[in-house]
């Protein structure tokens, strides 16, 4: 059972975009960016709210690929591998990530819930490739060994 | 508020006495991949020093006889791979300098801002030779600059400057001196066509959207960028915000439409960002919204920013994502000019289409048909990436060739690489090579060798990159991204995937070759949209191409760029061995024997590939076999 404050959260967010079905993107959006997933027990009022079936609601949620019924950590990784960032080498940028959180590509997360690993398409900073995105700030140019030193950044445990 | 055409002017003519004002600008780019270097900190820092400067003022409006100046954020000035990047304008002398950091900020204030020096040692250079001005730089002097006119010229969160810029000339012109039929004519005779890759005559569109019996119609722009290796439309959101959306309002006023939608992709918060400023302010000032400038021209804008899926590119799944539902293609006829959005006739064109509309209005079809070439006029923005020297975000001439582009503007390749080829047109495109190098990049002339001109992402490649694995690539890509409501599309795009997987895992059979391109011909012909369309053009043009290298990976088990990690023979070199041991004592499937102090040997039947010997080596004695 979920506390009444995200109950609260979400009337406020329903608010913004209006009681009708085509809210429903957006909707889920901003849950998201408010506790970086989407709790189902939320999709399933805003369904109601919104006048559209449960099963709709799923069926949307589960299209798209930025929603995730599975909480995030606190820092979203996105390693880059589009086009530019691939034939720049951006494919053992990921593997040292995953290599130094122990994760792959079923375990996304850790599991104090700190890192979230993950690929995008593209970040559209094509021309520092290769690029790594961490909440939604674009890191360029990196390496294996500047992607362990941005995650020992990020832990706080700056040795230099 | 503007009220009136008269207010307009007004504001314009204050706003150009403000950038008279000058004396001097100081230009930070605050493109996205400015800012990932860290232009926000060299912004800042700029901002701090000017404030603490007597006898400065910053603010807009009125001033006395101080020195005037600006700090402005502009859109992408180009060159990305050298930010971030600040110019520093005084009157028509503008300096560029790259690769500013912070502690630099004082030096460029004092001798550059204050006093009229330069620093040599931030300025660009190029085989041997500095360049001070931007306009010389031969990387922008050899483009032509429309649809990007303003990117690093002008603040992109200023309506003001938008003004200055000559912002709103064209609307003003579209709604109180033609009829919206001219504006759809001019248009159509200007021969402007789709720049997201579809190449499809944007007039025509809007001329069957204008003569649909249903009045409610809308104005819908693709800025869903989704093709992996390709900015421009992202760079144009975020340093030209208002240019687009003067052109969607042209179009809502050429087609009678009071809404229009832009529809973002996920990955670009700060498109998102921008352009909720400038509608914000629009809505503000009341140059968007009921009665436009005192007249019966009523236009709202909204914005939907997708949730990544691919397929939303397309036309029809597009409008479904902004109804709120999954974001999957339907069966055309009818098609979005009949039944778009909310199954009403909608106006849908890309980015870059709207951004060029604004100055075929205000300098007329003949001027634009001046440009480019007979089929396919004006310009197209290619964003450059891959083993180039000059990575960026370009403009040039439809009918330009690849030598121009990769050699005069590009500076030719990293590291001195050799030119293999370049993939154009993204996971739906295909690759040209140097046999295409004087090829003219124009619609039609791309297509008959197989590649499409694209939304304009151009990846070029050395011969580091294996075109095998570039197929592989971009297949797991699309068969990803592939929504799985056509099985063509759907089964067809895993099938093959499978079969690329076995190649360049080195399990490949000649057979392979042959259903690859059954597989593809059967999908490209089938499918309901043009994901799967065109999902196969990579494989089918790779295959054409380089079709030596697919026999290279199946018969002589041989990667020639030594990038497919199954393909790859480990050997130690007897001369650098040492005979330390560690190689096997680390190797975790035992595939590595010998005596101490003698030279260890690698059996690569059980070799994995995993590297972990080659990593560790202290003596360097172990390299990849080609």
């Amino acid at each position: 059972m979920l506390d009444e404050g995200y109950y609260k959260k979400a009337d406020e967010i329903i608010a913004r975009y209006g009681k009708k079905p085509s809210s429903l993107i957006p909707i889920m959006q901003d849950i998201q960016a408010e506790y970086r997933y989407l709790p189902g027990e939320l999709l399933t009022y805003v369904a109601k709210q919104i006048g559209i079936s449960e099963s709709k609601a799923y069926s949307v949620a589960t299209f798209y690929e930025n929603f995730s019924f599975e909480e995030k950590g606190k820092y979203v990784i996105k390693v880059c591998d589009g086009t530019a960032c691939h034939v720049r080498k951006s494919a053992p940028i990921l593997e040292a990530f995953q290599k130094e959180l122990g994760l792959s590509a079923k375990k996304h997360t850790t599991d104090d819930m700190l890192f979230t690993v993950e690929t995008v398409s593209c970040l559209g900073a094509c021309g520092l490739a290769p690029t790594v995105m961490v909440n939604e700030e674009v890191h360029p140019k990196m390496t294996p060994e500047s992607a362990l030193e941005l995650i020992h950044e990020l832990r706080g445990d700056r040795h230099d | 508020m503007i009220r009136t055409r008269e207010d307009l002017k007004k504001r314009t003519e204050l706003a150009n006495e403000e950038m008279a004002s000058y004396a001097c600008r100081i230009l930070v780019c605050s493109g996205t991949g400015c800012i990932a270097s860290g232009s926000e900190k060299v912004f800042e820092e700029f901002m701090r020093i000017v404030g603490d400067t007597p006898g400065v003022t910053l603010e807009f409006g009125s001033h006395g006889p101080e020195a005037h100046l600006g700090v402005k954020k502009t859109g992408c000035q180009g060159v990305c791979e050298l930010g971030p990047l600040v110019r520093i304008q005084k009157g028509d002398k503008v300096v560029q300098y790259t690769k500013v950091h912070p502690s630099d900020c004082q030096e460029i204030f004092n001798r550059t801002v204050l006093g009229d020096d330069v620093i040599e040692s931030l300025l660009y250079k190029q085989k041997g030779v500095t360049y001070t001005s931007p306009d010389e730089i031969p990387f922008i002097a050899k483009q032509t600059r429309i649809v990007l006119e303003n990117c690093g010229k002008y603040d992109s969160e200023s309506l003001d400057e938008y003004l200055a810029s000559g912002g709103f000339r064209a609307f003003q012109k579209a709604l109180f001196e033609m009829k919206p039929e001219e504006i759809v004519d001019e248009i159509d005779r200007s021969g402007l066509r789709g720049r997201g890759g579809g190449g499809f005559p944007t007039g025509r569109k809007w001329k069957q959207v204008a003569h649909q019996k249903e009045k409610e119609r809308y104005v819908v722009c693709n800025g869903d960028e989704g093709d992996p290796g390709a900015f421009m439309d992202g760079s144009v959101m975020e340093g030209d915000p208002y240019k687009l959306i003067e052109g969607m309002m042209i179009a809502g006023y050429a087609v009678s439409s009071e809404n229009g939608y832009i529809y973002v992709r996920a990955e670009y918060p700060m498109s998102v960002s921008r352009l909720r400023h400038a509608i914000a302010e629009l809505e503000d000032k009341g140059l968007l919204g009921d009665h436009i400038l005192g007249t019966d021209f009523n236009f709202h804008m909204h914005i939907n920013r997708g949730a990544g899926a691919f397929v939303c590119g397309e036309g029809s799944a597009l409008t479904a994502s902004i109804e709120g539902n999954r974001g999957m293609p339907r069966v055309k006829p009818p098609r979005t000019v009949e039944k778009g959005l909310w199954a009403k006739p909608t106006v849908l064109n890309n980015v870059e289409t709207y951004a060029n509309v604004p100055r075929i209005v205000l300098q007329g079809a003949d001027w634009y048909r001046s440009i480019g070439t007979e089929s396919s006029p004006g310009t197209k923005t290619f964003s450059l990436t891959g083993s180039i020297q000059n990575t960026g975000l370009i403009e040039v001439p439809m009918g330009t060739t690849l030598r121009e582009i990769i050699f005069d503007i590009g500076g030719g390749m990293k590291d001195g690489g050799t030119f293999k080829a370049v993939q154009i047109g993204g996971p739906s495109g295909g690759c040209l090579t140097k046999d295409h190098l004087d090829v003219p990049l124009d619609f039609e002339t791309v297509k008959k060798y197989g590649a499409i001109v694209g939304s304009g992402g151009l990846v070029v490649m050395d011969d580091s990159t294996c075109m095998v694995e570039v197929a592989r690539f971009f297949m797991s890509f699309t068969q990803r991204e592939s929504c799985g409501k056509c099985v063509p599309c759907r089964e067809g795009t895993k099938r093959m995937l499978e079969i690329l997987e076995k190649i360049v895992g080195g399990k490949g059979e000649l057979e392979d070759l042959d259903r690859l391109e059954e597989l593809a011909t059967m999908v490209k012909n089938m499918s309901l949209c043009g994901l799967g369309k065109s999902a196969p053009l990579p494989v089918l043009s790779t295959l054409n191409t380089f079709h030596d290298e697919y026999i290279e990976h199946i018969v002589d088990k041989k990667c020639r760029a030594k990038v497919c990690t199954a393909l790859r023979r480990f050997v130690i070199n007897p001369e650098f061995c040492r005979g330390c041991g560690k190689c096997a004592k680390n190797c975790p499937v035992g595939a590595i024997t010998g005596v101490r102090k003698q030279c260890y040997h690698i059996d690569n039947d059980l070799c994995i590939k995993c590297s972990t010997c080659k990593d560790n080596c202290a003596f360097d004695a172990i390299y990849i076999e080609s």
